[in-house]
């Protein structure tokens, strides 16, 4: 049983309020917010729902998806005009749906051997592709340049982001909204929903004649898919890709972007996304200096404390805190009807 | 014999006479390569044996093994270099070794008082934050990424980004002569190697032959029944955490001599640690050798061999790892030794 995925359907209000309130953002603030803190949230928001999807859903915590958004990034400015890399110039647009192409089938071969594990294993293995995906672009410089790919070319849609950050704004915006009612539609149909059954009960599931694998490695091709476009817009908001900005380092950070958004919430995602580009941004502002421990250059101790404080309290996240606390106030007996909801919604996922 | 077998057999056939063809026309070289590959194996297996010692018994994967394993390197160096560096030169060397003596004691008091230091650590850190939470096992790697994180983070501010390394004493040669005019290093080849034995003997005789083992063998096939017996599991845990760390801790000051102490290396000792476990099984003494072992060698041979004639694949070595990962998985999901949890 996993009692903390939400099976409330759409709030198709609240989520009409925040895409209005998103779509016109851009007359109440600066160009530097715009780029530096929504569009960046806005694509990590993406590649974090997929691992969110895989865990509320597969309940497998995946952490290849920054391997793999890392090779779908890479791909892109490969096959693009850009300096540094292959540099095989074609157009933007094939080279987009190469890319999601690309990242696919890498992403159903990991999956293919990762989802025969559960668990913890799951974790670890995932861990293991994505740190070889890191050192793989880090030797071979042919294909990641000696600085990264650079001045990447991107779809004439975004104009030049540079001058008018609001076409790279818009489109990552109707892209994140698209990719959320994907994911959620599609935890809905009939393959959405035997997949949380394998979740749940893969023995079950196995007797009733379902193919647990096959569900499991299909769904990591689906987040695969999704990690893809996070990858890609990555390089549309970065305009180049280094090997460095695909490390362990920022593994972690997408996953502590899920943990904070809450591990068993696809919106989670996007809340987590805008809370780690805020603190990322600001907390040198405010982030009194304790001789070399804590300061402004001391950002990952930050966001590690951050994330260590949110795993021990809340494993629900931000959105678990509410939770908590309307679990609280609505005493014992709608408790006991919605499971322990403080307890380890992780654990239960797993075991 | 099923098809997959039947396939790697055939492939590990292809790849023994490709290294024999490789030993046949330069011996010298593969000697050194295969040596390479062995002091390689052995630092991997002192690591992962840790890694897989705390897993097996707690189910605890702990992601801050490699944070351990540098944090135990650093501290052997700061206590090398605050207590036992005997000025010699001018001292305006920047690296501190070329002009600096030390004794047989300024290296193995570092590597023993840091080894236990990490050893307090990591039962520290158990205590406090994974004591409680028993069980929840992605709960406690969350946990532990974390402080992997903030470990990572503060060791670079505490000593900067600039690769170090730890001094050997000044009385050890820096290579011995093997048979065939093979010259390889002192420390590698001896030091490392034979340590890594050592260890892996007193960790086979403390398995097998002590009380404590025979509590750690049971709790690895069941944990409730060990403790309905009566017996402190708590006290257990903290012996095999404060085991595990060590063996993470006298690793990190060995390869701080051997390779390198820099950031970067937490994240390359877990990978290679979770690498090794992986392929051996998790959990498994036996597999943490086997898997350390074909990791190093794997590592060794793709860094020298992968060039046919003249297309130089030497690059791609990542491959090979990665590669050797996947077909194990493909065969055994559990690893080699692996059983289920």
């Amino acid at each position: 049983m996993n009692p903390v995925v939400s099976t409330k359907r759409l709030a198709w209000p609240v989520l009409a309020v925040v895409v209005v309130i998103a779509a016109i953002a851009p007359l109440f603030v600066t160009d530097f917010f715009l780029n530096v803190i929504l569009t960046k949230a806005l694509w990590l928001g993406i590649a974090a729902s997929s691992l969110i999807f895989l865990a509320a859903y597969g309940g497998m915590v995946s952490l290849a998806q920054v391997g793999i958004y890392g090779i779908a990034g890479m791909a892109y400015a490969n096959l693009v005009l850009a300096d540094g890399g292959a540099a095989i110039a074609i157009n933007p647009w094939v080279a987009l749906v190469l890319a999601l192409f690309i990242a696919t089938v890498v992403g159903l071969g990991f999956g293919w051997i990762a989802a025969r594990s559960e668990g913890i294993y799951f974790l670890m293995i995932t861990l293991s592709f994505s740190v070889l995906v890191f050192y793989f672009f880090s030797q071979v410089t042919g294909l990641s340049g000696f600085g990264g790919i650079n001045s990447v070319d991107l779809p004439a849609i975004l104009g030049s982001p540079e001058q008018d950050p609001l076409p790279r704004y818009f489109v990552t915006l109707v892209v994140a909204v698209l990719v959320f009612l994907w994911l959620g539609a599609l935890s809905r149909t009939a393959f959405g929903l035997s997949l949380q059954g394998v979740r749940d009960e893969p023995a079950r599931m196995r007797a009733l004649g379902f193919n647990v694998t096959l569900h499991r490695t299909l769904a990591f091709g689906v987040a695969a898919f999704v990690a893809g476009i996070a990858g890609v817009l990555s390089v549309f908001y970065n305009t180049r890709i280094t090997p460095g900005s695909i490390n362990l380092a920022q593994t972690i950070d997408i996953l502590i972007i899920a943990v904070i958004g809450g591990l068993y919430r696809l919106e989670g995602a996007w809340v987590g996304a805008l809370t780690y580009a805020l603190i990322d941004n600001y907390s040198r502002e405010w982030v009194p200096e304790v001789g070399n421990i804590l300061g402004p250059a001391r950002f990952n101790t930050l966001i590690g404390v951050l994330f260590l404080v949110i795993v021990l309290a809340s494993p629900g996240g931000i959105l678990g805190i509410g939770d908590q606390l309307r679990a609280r106030f609505r005493g014992p007996r709608r408790e006991a009807q919605a499971g322990p909801a403080p307890g380890p919604p992780a654990t239960s996922a797993i075991e | 014999m099923s098809p997959t077998r039947i396939a790697w057999t055939a492939l590990v056939a292809i790849v023994g006479i490709f290294l024999a063809i490789k030993a046949g026309q330069d011996l010298r070289l593969f000697t050194t390569v295969t040596l390479n590959g062995l002091t390689l194996a052995a630092l991997y297996f002192v690591v992962a044996s840790g890694f897989t010692l705390i897993f097996g018994l707690m189910r605890v994967v702990n992601m801050a093994h490699g944070s351990l394993y540098l944090l135990a390197g650093y501290l052997a160096l700061e206590i090398q270099t605050r207590f036992f560096k005997e000025e010699t030169g001018l001292g305006l060397s920047l690296s501190g070794s070329s002009d600096a003596e030390y004794g047989l004691l300024g290296w193995v008091v570092p590597l023993i008082v840091a080894t236990l230091l990490i050893g307090l650590i990591g039962v520290v850190l158990q205590q406090v934050f994974l004591r409680w939470n028993q069980g929840q096992d992605l709960r406690q790697a969350l946990i532990t990424i974390a402080l992997s994180v903030i470990i990572a983070d503060q060791m670079l501010a505490a000593f900067g980004g600039i690769s170090k390394d730890i001094a050997t004493p000044s009385a050890w040669p820096t290579s011995i002569t093997l048979p065939g005019d093979v010259r390889f290093g002192f420390f590698r080849g001896v030091v490392v190697l034979g340590s890594a034995l050592l260890i892996g003997l007193v960790l086979w005789l403390i398995i097998k032959k002590t009380r404590f083992g025979k509590i750690v063998r049971a709790g690895v096939d069941d944990r409730d029944m060990v403790s309905a017996l009566g017996i402190n599991v708590n006290l257990v845990f903290m012996g095999a955490v404060f085991m595990g760390a060590m063996l993470a801790g006298f690793g990190g000051v060995l390869g701080g001599t051997m390779i390198s102490l820099a950031p970067g290396q937490d994240t390359a000792f877990l990978l290679n640690s979770l690498i090794v476990v992986i392929i051996g099984g998790m959990g498994s003494l036996g597999g943490a050798a086997i898997g350390a072992l074909a990791l190093g060698l794997v590592d060794a041979y793709a860094d020298v061999y992968l060039s046919f004639g003249g297309v130089d694949l030497t690059n791609y070595s990542i491959i090979v790892t990665f590669a050797l990962l996947v077909g194990v998985l493909a065969v055994r999901p559990l690893g080699l030794f692996g059983r289920p949890a």
